[in-house]
C-alpha cells in the first residue's frame, strides 16, 4: 500500500509513546543508573564506571548461564520449528476436525506459567507422576530431581508441549492460505509430494515460520517461571538458566550493580540477534 | 501413506491432554491417595479441594483479581494501539519505522529485568499493590503486539475505504468509529486474544508488583507450594481452575485463531 506523508500521524502514536516511554525508558533508565554505581547500603551510592560490565563479561558464572541459554534456546528451536511443520502438513483442511485440532492444540498456550511448570512438576514425579512412574517401571533410571540429565530432558519436553502448537498454528495459518489453484498446477505437472513440500508449501510459509522463530527465540531467551517452578535452576546449577540466575543476584542477594550490568548484557543480547532477524524479515518483504 | 497422516496430529494431541489429564485426575484425588499409591484415576473420588478455593477468600480472591487486571489490561492496550496501529498502517512520518521497531524490542524486554525496576517505579507513585499496577506493567509488552497485530489487519482493509467515507462527509472520528472499528472487528478480537492470554500467563511481574490487595491466584498457587508442605491435591484444583477461563476464551475465537496467529498478513 502506498502511504501519504502525514507528520500529523504522531499524535495518533503519541498515547502509545507516553505509556509504553513511561513503563521502559524510566526502568531502563534505572537499571543503567545501578549499573554503573556502587553501593554499601543506606541509600548512599558512588560512581564505579565499568566494572559491574568487566565483572560480567568476565564471570565464569554468566558464561555457564548463557552456554545453558544458548543450549536450552537452539535444542528447542531445533526440535519445535520442524515438529510444528509436520504437524501443520499433516493436520486436516477442512471440516469440523479443523476446530477441533486448533482449541485442543491452543491449549497450552492459554496455562499460567506457573501452573505449567506445577503440571509438569507432578506429571513427572519419579514416584507418584505418570511420566516419572512409567519410565521407572520401564527400566530407566528417572529422577528429574537428582540427574541433570533428567532434569534437561523434562524441561526441554515441557517447552515442546507449552510451545510447539505456536508454531503448528502459525505454519497451518502459513498454509491455508496457498490457493488451490497451486496444487491443481503441481498435479498436473506431476510433482512429487516432497517437490510440493519444497517449491510450493516452504515459500508460501517463510513468513510465518520468521515471526514463529522470531518469537520462539525471544520468549525462550525470556524464560522463567516454568522452569524455576519446575527444577528451580536445580540440580546444582544445571539447568540455571539465564533469567534464574538474573532473579537470584537481583531479588535473592539484592547485589543491585551486578544484577543490572547483566540485565543489560542480558537485554543487548536479545535485541541485537531480534534485529538481525527482523532487518532480514523486512528486507525480503521491500524485495 | 495419505490414509495414516492424520495419526501425527491426533498423537500429538493425546500428548498435549496427558499431563493436563493428570493435574485434572489429581484434584479429584485425596491427599492419602496422591501420596499413597499410583492409581491411574481417582478410586476416591472428592470435591474437598474444590470446596476449599471456593470458600477460601484467599483463594477465589485470587481469581478475581487476575481477572480484574487481565480485564483492565486488555482494554486499556487495545484502546491505545487501535490509533497508533492506524497511522503506522495508513502513514509515512519521520521515523516510524525506527518507532515500531523500538515498540517491538519491548515485547522482547526480559520480565526479568524489569521486575525490580518496576516495583520501586510504582512504589514511588503510590499504586503498589493495586490493579492498575499490573495492568500498566503488562502493557509493556502487551501494547506492542497489540500494535503489531492491529497494524497488520488494518494493512489488509483497502485506503479506498478512507477516501469514500470522507467523500460521504464522514468526518474522521465518525468514520473511524462507524465505519472503520467495525470493518476491522475480527482484528480487534485477535488482539484483545493476545493481550489477554499474555497478562493471564504472566507471573513474575505481576507477583513482584503486589503484596496483598491484589495478589493474583498464581502467586497464591506458589505460596502455597512452598509454605503448607505439599497439598498436591489443593495446587492441582487451584491449577485446573487457572485453565477454564483460558479455555472459554479459546472457544469464541476459534474461527480466527489460524489467523490471528499470522497477525493477518499471510
Amino acid at each position: 500500500m502506498n502511504k501519504t506523508v502525514n507528520q500529523k500521524a504522531w499524535l495518533f502514536v503519541l498515547p502509545v509513546l507516553i505509556l509504553v516511554a513511561f513503563n521502559a525508558i524510566v526502568p531502563l533508565m534505572t537499571v543503567v543508573n545501578y549499573s554503573v554505581q556502587e553501593t554499601f547500603g543506606n541509600n548512599v551510592f558512588f560512581w564505579s564506571g565499568l566494572i559491574w560490565f568487566e565483572d560480567v563479561l568476565t564471570s565464569e558464572r554468566f558464561h555457564a548461564s548463557l552456554g545453558r541459554q544458548l543450549f536450552f534456546t537452539f535444542s528447542i528451536l531445533a526440535i519445535e520449528i520442524p515438529l510444528g511443520i509436520v504437524i501443520a502438513l499433516a493436520m486436516p483442511r477442512k471440516g469440523i476436525w479443523v476446530s477441533v485440532c486448533l482449541v485442543l492444540m491452543a491449549m497450552p498456550l492459554l496455562i499460567p506459567w506457573n501452573v505449567v511448570g506445577s503440571m509438569w512438576n507432578i506429571f513427572a514425579l519419579p514416584d507418584i507422576g505418570l511420566l516419572g512412574k512409567t519410565l521407572n517401571t520401564l527400566g530407566f533410571d528417572y529422577n528429574y530431581t537428582r540427574q541433570p540429565s533428567d532434569a534437561w530432558f523434562t524441561l526441554i519436553l515441557m517447552d515442546v508441549w507449552h510451545w510447539t502448537s505456536l508454531v503448528v498454528l502459525l505454519a497451518y495459518a502459513g498454509l491455508v492460505s496457498i490457493p488451490d489453484a497451486y496444487y491443481q498446477a503441481a498435479k498436473i505437472d506431476g510433482a512429487s509430494s516432497w517437490a510440493v513440500f519444497r517449491y510450493i508449501q516452504l515459500p508460501k510459509m517463510k513468513r510465518v515460520l520468521t515471526i514463529a522463530i522470531l518469537l520462539r527465540f525471544m520468549d525462550s531467551f525470556n524464560i522463567y517461571t516454568e522452569p524455576s517452578v519446575l527444577t528451580g535452576g536445580g540440580p546444582g546449577n544445571s539447568t540455571t538458566l539465564l533469567s534464574i540466575d538474573l532473579v537470584k543476584i537481583a531479588l535473592g542477594q539484592f547485589d543491585l550493580g551486578p544484577a543490572a550490568a547483566m540485565s543489560l548484557v542480558y537485554f543487548l543480547i536479545i535485541l541485537l540477534a531480534s534485529w538481525v532477524f527482523y532487518t532480514l524479515m523486512t528486507r525480503d518483504e521491500e524485495n | 501413506m495419505r490414509r495414516y497422516t492424520w495419526l501425527i496430529p491426533a498423537i500429538y494431541i493425546v500428548f498435549l491432554m496427558l499431563p493436563i489429564y493428570w493435574l485434572v485426575s489429581m484434584s479429584f484425588k485425596t491427599t492419602n491417595e496422591i501420596l499413597g499409591s499410583f492409581t491411574l484415576w481417582p478410586r476416591e473420588f472428592t470435591l474437598e479441594n474444590y470446596v476449599t478455593i471456593f470458600t477460601d477468600p484467599t483463594w477465589y480472591n485470587g481469581y478475581i483479581n487476575s481477572i480484574i487486571y487481565v480485564s483492565i489490561n486488555t482494554v486499556l492496550s487495545v484502546a491505545v494501539a487501535l490509533p497508533a496501529a492506524y497511522a503506522f498502517s495508513r502513514y509515512r512520518f519521520i521515523g516510524d519505522k525506527h518507532l515500531f521497531f523500538w515498540l517491538l524490542t519491548n515485547r522482547m524486554a526480559p520480565a526479568a529485568v524489569f521486575a525490580l525496576p518496576f516495583f520501586q517505579l510504582y512504589s514511588a507513585i503510590g499504586i503498589f499493590d493495586t490493579h492498575l499496577a499490573v495492568a500498566l506493567a503488562h502493557t509493556l509488552f502487551n501494547i506492542p503486539l497489540a500494535v503489531w497485530i492491529l497494524e497488520g489487519f488494518m494493512s489488509g482493509v483497502p485506503k479506498q475505504l478512507d477516501e469514500t467515507a470522507y467523500i460521504d462527509g464522514y468526518s474522521f472520528p465518525k468514520f473511524f468509529v462507524k465505519i472503520f472499528i467495525p470493518t476491522i472487528s475480527s482484528g480487534i478480537g485477535v488482539a484483545a486474544f493476545f493481550c489477554f492470554m499474555f497478562s493471564w500467563v504472566e507471573l513474575l511481574l505481576a507477583k513482584t508488583l503486589t503484596a496483598v490487595a491484589a495478589k493474583p491466584i498464581a502467586a497464591t498457587m506458589t505460596k502455597t507450594a512452598s509454605s503448607s508442605g505439599y497439598e498436591l491435591g489443593l495446587l492441582a484444583a487451584a491449577g485446573t481452575l487457572t485453565i477454564i477461563p483460558g479455555a472459554i476464551v479459546i472457544y469464541f475465537v476459534r474461527n480466527y485463531i489460524a489467523k490471528g496467529f499470522a497477525l493477518g498478513r499471510v
